[in-house]
């Protein structure tokens, strides 16, 4: 691990091992460019595009939420409103029956996905015969479109020709057309978490698995020796040892989750009703359907903060977990 | 997270007994074969006829049939048999699986164009952004930069963000440009988001590529570019080639952003199989069909990928 320990070393660190001396910068620059130039030059580009492409949209976006603009009634004079559609936004029950809904979806699937993913990270750590291929079959659902999962997922969960309450009747005799997953209020806030878990388990079991694998065996032939059972073995090894790597996967599912807009836009489209309507499903509606720019711009900007706060959260693991 | 912790001998007191084995085998074998039954059903619906697709009881057990994909890639129109009979005789397979049907074919379904921007848009948008990824991630490897660190977490937020948030400033932006429902305005939009992970993935693999090499081919006499020309980039082909099959799979599989921002030139596949439609509804078996042609690349992808999926999913942090 000793490679990755520090992000960035000095570009004229001088190598152990190496007997030839390191010319200095100033011999450099004699054929070709100076380091430094290199430098920016390099890096210049990436952030030349990020910055037109997000940043420039974004203080646009700011601007806009300050105005009462709507694309589709947009013979109206462009007003400055002030905050009012933060005001709007923010004491509006429908606004934060959304963010409810979403809290719910996010704390249930990365929950189920935790679970699930890492009882099979445990289970494969194993080693028993043929892991890796039953691995990499398990692995394929989260390299999938998540809009075409949500799509073919319609099909397999229809009422009377999907396979899904088909299978639920053979074993419960609960007639496969007595309930819909997506069309029912008590079952489509299930249906998307059953979903994503299905679609999402496996990358909360890779994760857990790298970190199952990051313990040595010494600890076990230590804990072994002094007669540790197995039950104990685990909670005060293997989850600990874990747990920088579970909680890396638990962010970014929670981050994800929380901007979840594909699988479920085909898989119920927010319904029945609003059952599932999620914050980007409800933005989406507000900004493409309804053409609210302005409101729908702050919107957006409280989405951003939220994310951009968890992904401070989730880049500061992510470099904790690199140090080990 | 050494190599060694993946290894276990024989004779290790950690190495599970075989009864343990066996359980644990049959569990995730029960679980993968219960994950991949979804596809496999996709798969199969793509060769059932339209009226087996949406039999009662689901049918496991039907005669294959090529009528789906034929008709994602056909546009047809009902005659009446009669119409149908004083035609001359169908000169194709796929005129007669049609003609069956009482339909004759009117001509080519938008599936191949749609194909062809997934492909064009993928495959731009991945070079892009791989050329821009490696020369900043080669520079923030090697390099002192000035608030690298911040720098890199505001390359890596760029592509956290809501996409329905970005894609709201981003319509009125390209409105203003003309760049709504173009392949360029994709390409260009994509190379942004993928340039992200291809920053942090590569600067991953090139932080393993010992300085040495080039610091010996500097003393030779090269130049910084001819350095990282012929002795880094040869070194770091595995992990471009890596990072290339992610952002080619994001841009094929992104949805979000194609949805709002193109409605037919630049439309890419995962906004249009959803509507793949034939008489009443969704034609289950051309949507079958077109999922599974679309599905195959990326299945092909993860295969090739399994030994660096952990890298592109963490960018780049965790690497077994």
């Amino acid at each position: 691990m000793d490679t990755m320990t520090t992000i960035l070393q000095p570009d004229h660190a001088t190598i152990p091992g190496v007997s030839k001396p390191v010319k200095s910068r100033a011999g450099r620059r004699v054929h070709g460019l100076s380091d430094r130039a290199i430098a920016w030059l390099f890096v210049a580009p990436t952030i030349a595009l990020l910055l037109a492409i997000n940043i420039f949209p974004l203080i646009w976006m700011i601007r806009l939420s300050f105005t009462n603009l709507n694309l589709s009634m947009s013979y109206l004079p462009l007003r400055f409103v002030g905050l009012d559609n933060f005001r709007d936004i923010l004491t509006d029950e429908d606004v934060w029956f959304r963010l409810q809904t979403t809290a719910q979806f996010v704390i249930s699937s990365v929950a189920l996905q935790v679970v699930v993913g890492f009882g099979l990270a445990l289970l494969i750590n194993r080693q028993f015969r043929g892991h890796s291929f039953w691995t990499t079959i398990i692995l394929l659902p989260m390299m999938l479109s998540p809009a075409v999962v949500g799509n073919f997922w319609t099909l397999l969960l229809q009422p009377q020709i999907g396979p899904f309450n088909y299978l639920i009747s053979l074993f419960t005799g609960v007639p496969p057309s007595s309930f819909s997953m997506t069309g029912q209020v008590s079952l489509a806030p299930w249906t998307i978490v059953l979903v994503d878990t299905w679609m999402w388990a496996p990358y909360v079991m890779l994760i857990c698995l790298a970190g199952l694998r990051s313990i040595p065996d010494y600890i076990y032939e230590a804990a072994e020796v002094d007669r540790a059972s197995p039950w104990r073995q685990f909670w005060s090894i293997t989850l600990p040892m874990t747990v920088p790597f579970l909680m890396l996967a638990v962010l970014f599912r929670a981050i994800e989750n929380f901007k979840m807009f594909d699988m479920v836009n085909l898989l119920t489209s927010g319904g029945p009703g609003s059952t599932t309507e999620l914050v980007s499903i409800s933005l989406k509606r507000a900004a493409f359907e309804k053409w609210r720019t302005g409101y729908s711009s702050a919107l957006a900007i409280i989405l951003f903060v939220t994310v951009f706060g968890a992904a401070n959260i989730y880049v500061k693991t992510l470099n904790k977990v690199k140090q080990r | 997270m050494t190599a060694v912790a993946t290894k276990s001998t024989a004779h290790s007191i950690v190495e599970a007994s075989p009864r343990t084995k066996a359980f644990a085998g049959g569990f995730v074998i029960l679980y993968a074969v219960i994950t991949i039954l979804p596809l496999l059903w996709i798969v199969a619906t793509a060769f059932k006829s339209q009226s087996d697709a949406i039999a009662y009881p689901p049918k496991v057990i039907f005669e294959p049939t090529l009528e789906g994909y034929v008709n994602l890639f056909t546009v047809r129109t009902r005659q009446t048999p009669e119409f149908i009979a004083k035609l001359p005789p169908p000169e194709t397979w796929y005129d007669k699986l049609v003609r069956k049907r009482d339909m004759v074919i009117a001509g080519p379904s938008k599936v191949v164009p749609r194909f062809v921007n997934s492909l064009i848009i993928g495959f731009g948008s991945t070079f892009l952004a791989v050329f821009l990824g490696t020369l900043a991630a080669y520079a923030f490897s090697r390099f002192r930069i000035p608030l690298a660190d911040d720098l890199l977490f505001f390359i890596l937020s760029t592509r956290m963000m809501p996409p329905v948030a970005v894609a709201i400033p981003i319509y009125l932006m390209y409105r203003q440009l003309n760049l709504t429902d173009t392949r360029l305005g994709m390409i260009l939009l994509y190379t942004a988001v993928n340039v992200s992970l291809a920053v942090w993935l590569l600067k991953g693999f090139i932080d393993e590529i010992p300085r040495e090499y080039e610091e010996a081919a500097l003393v030779d006499g090269y130049t910084r570019l001819q350095a990282l020309r012929k002795v880094v980039l040869p070194q770091a082909v595995t992990g471009i080639a890596a990072t290339a099959i992610f952002c080619l799979i994001f841009s094929w599989n992104e949805y979000a952003f194609a949805v709002l921002l193109t409605s037919g030139e630049a439309q890419t596949m995962p906004p249009f199989i959803p509507f793949i439609i034939g008489e009443g509804g969704q034609d289950w078996p051309a949507v079958a069909a077109a999922t599974t042609l679309f599905v195959v690349p990326i299945v092909m992808f993860t295969v090739l990928l399994r030994k660096h999926l952990l890298r592109g999913i963490t960018f780049g942090a965790v690497r077994k």
